[in-house]
């Protein structure tokens, strides 16, 4: 870990403020994720911004229905809220199938959206990998891939996104609320928070550079029967295979969004309407594409069986 | 003491206290933090400075040029040492590569050197930045490769490479109903909760080190020789060991790095692995190919069994020896063995838990499995009519104790196994797919010569001090009953000392051979302090009783604590009796698991394992190293898989993130059974060891148990839903 | 670099000047020498770190130590000695919750922890129904203990102990 000064910040501006004056700053909130990625130099800030006294931490009903989560409430507290175990079912149980009881007691909900890829070759220094070293070459291709992406992956990287609570806040259609530098908020519609890997895999979000997450907003419920599964090899404290995040109403009609198959939760929205029609129907339009490796492969099969469980569950 | 007839009616027999379910009487240490582990020796060598270890990050090849410059004049740097600067090493005996790389690498995250620094967090900063340039060779990482190259193993620990009795060729050939199936098993790490750590200090040419090893004397002696000194100038000291598994049966590099950075900087230097290093810097359980045939005539009599096993190590290395219980556990007439070793440039292989039958078992027990179900019989009962009470390599020699057939008969009954239906895919609970497996356990009962001392003090405590190792085994616990029972005195009034060479040379922790041949040493050492007490008090010690802290002899009785300042030490000297009996142990393990018919998602839902393994020591502690076991045979059944990247030669997933092992949620509560059993060929506490029986042939019940819920046979480890999944049910 | 801060141990305030890379386990184990909390993996993937902040359990290999200013930090050492042991302590003794102890300082925080999560009413991914207050099961225990990794495999004597103490403080 390389030596970095240390500032605890008390506003959203003042942070924002300082992450603009120091060069090389960064924030840092649970820090399970960053401090992780420090300690093999990773990441290699020259100033931390602790951003824990910002008060972003409260859960608030949105004027239209809807619920804005403070960037700083923990994933316990989130998954515990009985607003959301109520009316976002989908996200509690997302949370609770992340990680274990201690790092969700760390955890925020900005840090979540901003984990990084748990790619072992990102996370092996010696190894090339474009998005930890732009341009060294993508070590993961050719080599170990069963946990890797299987869609919307490109020749410069097949990592994927890790966390279980951005796929269910992308099938609750989340905003993500913001403070750029120059003090400006802005709100980022979940689907364009995270993107593809295309030629630049070390551009993992649409924040700028600087840009603080201050908020998650969630639309009005939308009711219907939530579920999260998430498959793994063993039963806990790990990483999904595939996870798929469902929203099934009375109807049949719903929506899902998958975890473990690519840089981002993936969702099509336009496949939904094959929903009624059953996983298959689903699976095959959301996974048109898909480019998997003969490791991988399997995961195309998982998912659209995972979802079939969760469609069999919500009809029951 | 010899031991060299078969033990007769003694001390131990009175089982006041051996055989009692005894809490560890070091758990109160443990359960509050105050247990101290090498890196923890504040007390012992304070103002330790920091090492920080640099490895390589190539799998084999050459340094062409490392400058460590930067790193010398980084904050806080005292020393940094490389194989350049640390003068010249040898290597020790146990140890198949070198421990301290370059200008040769021979494996992915070879130490090359340390960084020392005023603290933890200089030390590591200042190691990143060493600079080294690597001239890489090409190297062998593909096992299925080097497969047809592999040669004859060498003769290691686990007996000849190559065995034959009878016809196996021309009996399987002419066997009605045969199996001849390939297996494989991947690499296992240790993975032990404490990774590999020292502390060293000098006082002039006398070094101790606080590690953290299960071997104190063989470690002892070679890292001195590692080091190039005698190894009386080397004090080990190892009184609290986080897990061991057989990863800290040697010398490792941290222990030498630290070693030379405090010689060079003049005071105490520790130095810890890193999680991310211990995968590829240290040993592993290597992988294996595995061939099984079994030949039966239909009445489900094995005529012709044959195993063979493949695996790579680097040059030097020796093979674990996989085969090993196919030699003796089911009958035949003719049967083979082969062990091939072929040469590779992974990180070297070596002991873990179980060593040979752990994989051995993998493969065999899965093709029982498929016998039976070939022959239309039940698996337990297809064991049963092949169950043998001689070696069925040398019918003269007897087991000593065998109740493997009592083991499955009272395990299947126990739990339940009448219900299994024996075609697979047929049973469900709800959503779920239903399964029951079945597998033996086999493992020796291997002993080695261990000595103690053992002390009256004042107050009637009696001291036990040797240099046998607590690796979670119970030691501490076992030692103590033993020297409790034989002075006659109560629990509370022993202490016991282990860990350090200072002490007498135990047996130490491996090979399951620690707690029968370590209490045995501690039996001996009692026995002799029980003559002194008697000649002390002017009473034949053949004629004196000691009992509740009394000597009692001809109507007189003394205190025991009268003897106080008596100081006995002794050997327990094993002699030819495990070679005119085959010592073993047996177990059978059951296994319910349950499997999700979307996604494959294999949950175990109960377990059973029925050990006969001798006179049980505590049955507390014995329980927890077969149920220990056991979910380490779950993990190696589901998800234990050092993944190569067969490019350039690594393993890939190397931190407790990628590389797997059971979590709470995927064990279910476990049941262990002991079957009566003394074995008086075994030692004079008539015991053997468990440590090991539990996780051989764990994980194949497993496998068992998720065939008969899917119908869906696997046979490379581990067995993970992608294996699964083109054999579920259809599903909408 | 390094920064001052202050918070409690066991109920003892300490002040400390560290550098700012300091982790709050070394924080506890290297410079106030306690040495209860485990350094097990470092990167929070086993648990054998786990303390008490201000009543909650976390990695504290994930931590630094300055971002814990007037914290309330409760380790191993705090919940008892070998003379008089937390309930939960004895507990893991009687059950034989360990086997080589290494990871054990971790599980029994973490089981205190979790006992006291069940009790707040805080889910978990097993519990059936999000609009129930969970339950002490089997199944709780061991869902919400799976970031404590033993590898010796003493899960089933664990949730044996804890789930005596849940019982006797029904």
């Amino acid at each position: 870990m390389k030596a970095f000064t240390y500032e605890r910040a008390r506003t959203p501006a003042e942070a924002a403020a300082a992450v603009a004056r120091t060069p090389g700053a960064k924030f840092i909130a649970g820090g399970t994720n960053l401090l992780d990625l420090m300690k093999l130099q990773i990441e290699t800030p020259r100033h931390l911004i602790d951003v824990n006294g910002l008060k972003l931490d409260e859960i608030e009903k949105t004027p239209d229905g809807g619920l804005r989560i403070g960037a700083l409430v923990r994933n316990t507290d989130l998954a515990a809220d009985a607003r959301v175990r109520n009316d976002y079912a989908v996200l509690s149980r997302a949370l609770l199938a992340g990680a274990s009881g201690q790092l969700r007691n760390k955890a925020t909900t900005a840090g979540n959206l901003l984990q990084r890829t748990r790619c072992p070759y990102f996370y092996d220094t010696a190894q090339p990998c474009n998005k930890r070293q732009p341009g060294s070459g993508c070590s993961a291709i050719g080599g170990v891939s069963r946990q890797l992406a299987v869609i919307g992956s490109s020749d410069a990287c097949i990592a994927t996104h890790p966390s279980d609570m951005a796929v269910a806040m992308r099938v609750l259609d989340a905003k993500v609320e913001t403070v750029r530098a120059d003090g400006q908020a802005r709100r980022i519609p979940i689907a364009d928070f995270h993107r593809l890997p295309g030629t630049t895999p070390h551009i993992e979000t649409a924040l700028m550079p600087g840009e603080l997450i201050t908020a998650v907003t969630l639309p009005k419920p939308v009711g219907g029967f939530h579920t999260y599964r998430k498959v793994r090899d063993r039963a806990s404290y790990a990483f999904a295979l595939v996870s798929v995040a469902a929203i099934v109403q009375r109807d049949g009609r719903g929506r899902a969004a998958f975890g473990g198959v690519a840089h981002r939760p993936w969702r099509v929205e336009a496949a939904e309407a094959a929903m009624p029609g059953g996983a298959k129907a689903l699976a095959d339009q959301v996974f048109a594409g898909a480019k998997p490796t003969h490791e991988n492969a399997f995961k195309l099969t998982l998912a659209e069986r995972t979802l079939a469980g969760a469609l069999a569950e919500a009809r029951a | 003491m010899k031991f060299d007839t078969p033990a007769a009616t003694n001390p131990i027999d009175q089982l006041k206290v051996v055989g009692q379910p005894a809490d560890r009487i070091e758990g109160p240490l443990k359960a509050t933090g105050t247990a101290p582990y090498a890196y923890e020796r504040h007390d012992a060598a304070p103002n330790a400075a920091y090492g920080y270890v640099v490895v390589s990050t190539i799998a084999r090849g050459r340094i062409r040029s490392l400058d460590a410059s930067r790193a010398r004049r980084a904050p806080g740097v005292l020393a940094v040492i490389t194989a350049e600067t640390a003068g010249p090493l040898d290597k020790g005996q146990y140890n198949t590569v070198r421990l301290l790389g370059g200008p040769e690498i021979q494996h992915y995250h070879q130490a090359l050197g340390v960084v020392v620094a005023e603290t933890w967090e200089q030390a590591r900063a200042a190691a990143a930045l060493v600079q080294v340039q690597y001239q890489e060779a090409p190297g062998r990482y593909d096992l299925a490769k080097l497969k047809n190259a592999a040669a004859v193993a060498p003769p290691g620990f686990g007996g000849p490479p190559d065995t034959a009795r009878g016809d196996f060729d021309g009996a399987f050939a002419s066997a009605p109903v045969k199996l001849d199936a390939t297996y494989s098993t991947p690499g296992h790490a240790h993975a032990m909760m404490e990774p590999h750590a020292t502390v060293a200090a000098w006082n002039g040419d006398q070094l101790t080190v606080w590690t953290s090893n299960q071997m104190i004397d063989w470690s002892r002696g070679d890292l001195a020789k590692t080091l190039k000194i005698p190894k009386e100038k080397v004090r080990l000291v190892s009184p609290f060991i986080g897990g061991g598994f057989g990863g800290k049966l040697w010398v490792r590099a941290e222990a030498v790095l630290a070693a030379l950075g405090a010689k060079a900087v003049n005071r105490p230097v520790k130095v810890a692995l890193t999680r991310p290093v211990m995968f590829n810097n240290t040993t592993h359980r290597p992988a294996t190919i595995q061939r099984v045939r079994i030949g039966a005539t239909p009445d489900g009599k094995i005529t012709a069994i044959g195993h063979e096993s493949w695996q790579a190590d680097q040059e030097g290395g020796s093979s674990d020896p996989h085969v090993n219980q196919t030699r003796l556990l089911y009958a035949g007439a003719n049967r083979m063995t082969r062990t091939r070793l072929a040469k590779g440039d992974l990180p070297e292989a070596n002991a873990m838990r179980a060593p040979g039958e752990a994989s051995g078992m993998m493969a065999l027990e899965i093709a029982m499995d498929e016998m039976a179900e070939k022959l239309g019989l039940d698996p337990v009962d297809f064991r049963i009519r092949n169950d043998t009470q001689v070696d069925p390599e040398k019918p003269h020699r007897p087991f000593s104790q065998r109740q493997f057939v009592q083991c499955l008969r009272q395990g299947a009954d126990h739990f339940g196994w009448s219900a299994r239906n024996p075609r697979p895919g047929q049973t469900r609970d709800g959503r779920w797919l239903v399964g029951l497996g079945v597998a033996a356990a086999f493992r020796g009962a291997p002993v080695q010569t261990s000595a103690a001392r053992v002390r009256l003090e004042a107050g009637g405590l009696l001291v036990v001090e040797t240099d046998m190792t607590d690796i979670g085994t119970g030691s501490y616990t076992i030692i103590a009953q033993t020297a409790a029972e034989t002075m006659g005195v109560p629990l509370h009034h022993v202490r016991v000392r282990l860990g350090d060479s200072d002490f007498p040379v135990s047996a130490g922790s491996g090979g399951q051979w620690g707690a029968a041949s370590s209490t045995s040493g501690v039996y001996a050492a009692c026995m002799k302090l029980r003559e002194q007490v008697a000649g002390k008090f002017g009473f034949d010690p053949g004629q004196t009783a000691f009992q509740d802290g009394q000597v009692r002899s001809g109507g007189k009785a003394f205190p025991l604590a009268q003897a106080a300042g008596l100081v006995a030490e002794d050997a327990i000297e094993f002699g030819k009796l495990g070679e005119q009996q085959e010592l073993s142990t047996f177990g059978a393990h059951f296994v319910e698991a349950a499997v999700d018919p979307y996604t494959a998602e294999i949950r175990v839902r109960r377990m059973l394992s029925v050990c006969a393994a001798g006179r049980i020591l505590n049955p507390k502690s014995a329980r927890s190293q077969v149920i220990g076991a056991m979910v380490m045979g779950v993990g190696a059944a589901l998800m234990e898989d050092l993944v190569v990247d067969k490019r350039r030669g690594f393993f890939v997933n190397h931190d407790l993130a990628g590389y797997e092992v059971p979590v709470h949620a995927d064990i279910p509560h476990q049941e262990v059974i002991f079957l009566d059993e003394v074995d008086p060929a075994a030692s004079p506490l008539k015991a053997k060891g468990v440590g090991e029986l539990g996780i051989c042939g764990a994980a194949a019940a497993v496998a068992n148990a998720v065939y008969n819920a899917t119908g869906v046979r696997v046979r490379d480890y581990p067995v993970t839903l992608d294996k699964l999944l083109a054999g579920m049910p259809q599903v909408a | 670099m390094t920064a001052r801060v202050s918070f409690e141990v066991n109920g003892q305030r300490r002040d400390l000047e560290l550098d700012t890379r300091t982790s709050l386990l070394d924080a506890l184990r290297e410079h106030l020498k306690l040495t209860g909390t485990k350094k097990g993996c470092d990167h929070g993937q086993c648990g054998a770190c786990t303390v008490i902040v201000d009543g909650r359990r976390i990695n504290s290999c994930l931590t630094l130590a300055v971002m814990h200013e007037g914290a309330k930090v409760t380790t191993i050492e705090g919940l008892g000695t070998p003379e008089a042991m937390h309930p939960m302590q004895a507990a893991f003794v009687k059950h034989d919750g360990y086997q080589c102890g290494y990871c054990t300082p971790g599980q029994v925080c973490s089981a205190v922890a979790v006992l006291e999560e069940i009790r707040a009413g805080v889910p978990s991914h097993v519990t059936p129904d999000l609009g129930d207050r969970p339950k002490v099961t089997a199944e709780e225990l061991r869902e919400r203990m799976s970031g404590n990794i033993c590898r010796c495999g003493a899960y089933s004597n664990i949730v044996d102990a804890m789930t005596e103490v849940a019982g006797s403080r029904a």
